[in-house]
């Protein structure tokens, strides 16, 4: 199949459908608009089922409702609408449900903004809710990877009962590119799941539940989940360009990492050592590639449109053994290649004169 | 040997946390009996609620979800959309359904979504350990009303059954009673028909059903039952609200 040309959160609608996902619960917010137009009318003809919640709260229970039944499901929103789930998303990791998750970021906090932005890294990584759980965070920076990664979202989920978090952007969801997408084939059958509630048809019942009021027995549940974010480190995965021998290395992600790139290829006309490496999964953070795109750095600078959030996750992983720095725009702001070459220029002249930036 | 009376297979055999007098045991039975004689068992899905039936689905030998407070409509929306051909309740008590989770009980009535809501209205927060529930009653003392419920102050009771009715996709809401057992029976076939108009996909089907309380509300079981004939029933009259029928039960 050819290309064609889609807007970012029409092109993660389609990807769902054709991942297998039949089930579509939401709320309205910009910028992720586009998702639950495209699934009204897409889910119906394939026999799925669509339905705008009266909240995101009521959204994403119903998300563990259809989850809990077996089914590929999904929810989409924006910062302030991602708030509002949290209290689900923290059930559904309890409770141990496959779902996905999208977060089109927006500027915040409170209200914000509409414009893109990545100000919630940490409540994406940290897990967002209550209670010690994780997402898996997929970022993906081009439309063509929001695709292909939708997929592998589902499957993950499936593979690790979790809920998976796809973390893109306004910018991401709503410019258009040219994506080739996954084959339509109507035959798939999703993944078995014999825990699931579809009553309990000649065996014992299945129960979906995230209560456990023995501690000892909450805790040997607490340690089971730790046990699986433990696995997902393999699932780890991050891209690297030009960091062969860079002597500066540019942390980003998403939309900010597409910025990240461009300094790249001017720096190095410029005959600057840089390189970029670009996380793809935030949790699990791609510790070791990030190690050793950076093992000849002198520098690091993270560039994000947030107030230095994916810093602290860089450094932790770099395990301080080298300065990391901070380039970003926030607010719906986006950091342009100027900016971040002229903080790339200022380390680089300082070099040598022992002086911290 | 004949047997006259055995647990409804819908039921396990685990014994319940509730208190001495409490009526949930009687209403858990009413529901696990009408199940079993639906002959439906084997395809329903039960969700239990935050508050004093949160452990229901260790009670109900049926497949189960736990919701988060106030959730159950929106996780039974979820769980009926996926399971179309299978019968789907919620269990809920009055600050689950009538505080907490009022957005999601509201809209799933308004969406027809074709799931039977049990209504466990017993004019208080149980498991918290008495606070005021929006359906406590003028005067009634709790833990977080101590000089009474003063309207001035805390409001009105909140009339869930009668609010649900005007909802053109609820297609039947009922308010019944525990308290003796004429009552009982008579809400026994009331919560069959709401199952059975869900069987026939009619839409949203709820019934409240008055209970006691007689820990929280410092009373006796006997006293506990009677005060809820005396005292709840003036404030929340029993009776069918709604049918897209016509007619009583």
């Amino acid at each position: 199949m050819g290309k064609v040309l889609m807007k970012g959160n029409e092109a993660l609608g389609e990807a769902a459908v054709r991942a297998g996902c039949r089930y579509f619960f939401g709320y309205p917010i910009t910028p992720q608009n586009e998702i639950p137009h495209y699934l009204a009318k897409r889910l119906p003809e394939v026999g799925g089922v669509f339905v705008q919640a009266e909240s995101e709260i009521a959204a994403i229970n119903m998300v563990y409702g259809a989850a809990g039944s077996g089914a590929r499901v999904m929810t989409s929103s924006s910062g302030p609408g991602i708030s509002l789930k949290q209290e689900g998303i923290s059930y559904i990791a309890g409770a141990e449900l496959p779902c996905v998750i999208v977060n089109m970021q927006r500027g915040g906090p409170g209200l914000g903004g509409i414009q893109p932005a990545q100000s919630d890294y940490f409540q994406a990584v940290k897990g967002g809710g209550h209670g010690d759980y994780r997402l898996l965070v997929l970022a993906p920076a081009t439309i063509q990877e929001m695709v292909d990664l939708m997929g592998k979202a589902f499957d993950l989920a499936d593979e690790y009962r979790n809920p998976v978090m796809i973390l893109g952007d306004g910018i991401l969801g709503q410019m258009m590119e040219a994506v080739e997408l996954p084959p339509e084939d109507l035959s798939f059958k999703i993944p078995s799941k014999p825990w699931a509630t579809t009553g309990a048809k000649g065996r014992t019942p299945n129960i979906i539940n995230s209560l456990y009021l023995d501690p000892l027995e909450l805790e040997k549940h607490n340690l089971h989940l730790r046990n699986k974010y433990e696995q997902m480190r393999k699932e780890s995965m991050g891209e690297t360009y030009k960091t062969e021998d860079a002597e500066l290395v540019l942390v980003g992600y998403g939309s900010a990492a597409r910025v990240a790139k461009a300094v790249v290829d001017q720096g190095r006309a410029r005959g600057l050592k840089v390189g970029l490496f670009r996380p793809i999964t935030l949790f699990p953070f791609p510790k070791d590639d990030l190690q050793k795109a950076c093992c000849q750095a002198r520098h690091v600078i993270t560039v994000e449109m947030s107030l230095g959030q994916l810093i602290e996750d860089v450094r932790y992983n770099l395990e301080f053994k080298v300065p990391v720095h901070y380039c970003g725009r926030v607010g719906g702001m986006i950091p342009t290649t100027r900016d971040i070459l002229a903080k790339i220029e200022a380390l680089t002249n300082l070099q040598g004169e022992g002086e911290e930036v | 040997m004949i047997t006259v009376f055995e647990r409804p297979k819908s039921l396990t055999s685990a014994k319940t946390h509730y208190c001495p007098g409490c009526t949930h045991g009687i209403i858990h039975r009413l529901v696990a009996e009408v199940i079993d004689e639906l002959g439906v068992r084997e395809k329903t899905i039960g969700v239990s609620p935050v508050g004093c039936s949160v452990l229901a689905y260790n009670y109900f030998n049926l497949d189960m979800q736990q919701a988060a407070h106030g959730r159950a409509p929106a996780v039974a929306t979820g769980i009926k959309r996926v399971n179309r051909d299978k019968i789907v309740f919620t269990y809920q008590g009055d600050g689950d359904l009538a505080s907490i989770g009022t957005a999601e009980i509201i809209h799933a009535a308004a969406r027809g979504e074709n799931f039977t809501t049990i209504f466990v209205n017993n004019a208080i927060y149980g498991m918290t350990g008495g606070q005021m529930a929006p359906t406590t009653l003028l005067e009634q003392v709790s833990q977080t009303s101590p000089q009474g419920r003063d309207p001035s102050l805390q409001g009105y009771p909140i009339r869930m059954s009668e609010m649900l009715a005007t909802i053109e996709g609820a297609a039947f809401i009922a308010r019944v009673s525990v308290h003796n057992p004429q009552e009982v029976s008579k809400a026994k076939k009331t919560i069959k028909k709401a199952f059975e108009l869900q069987q026939a996909g009619r839409g949203f089907t709820l019934v409240e059903v008055l209970s006691t309380c007689p820990t929280n509300w410092g009373l006796t079981p006997r006293e506990a039952l009677k005060w809820l004939a005396d005292k709840m029933i003036p404030v929340y009259p029993l009776g069918v609200k709604k049918t897209l029928e016509g007619g009583e039960i």
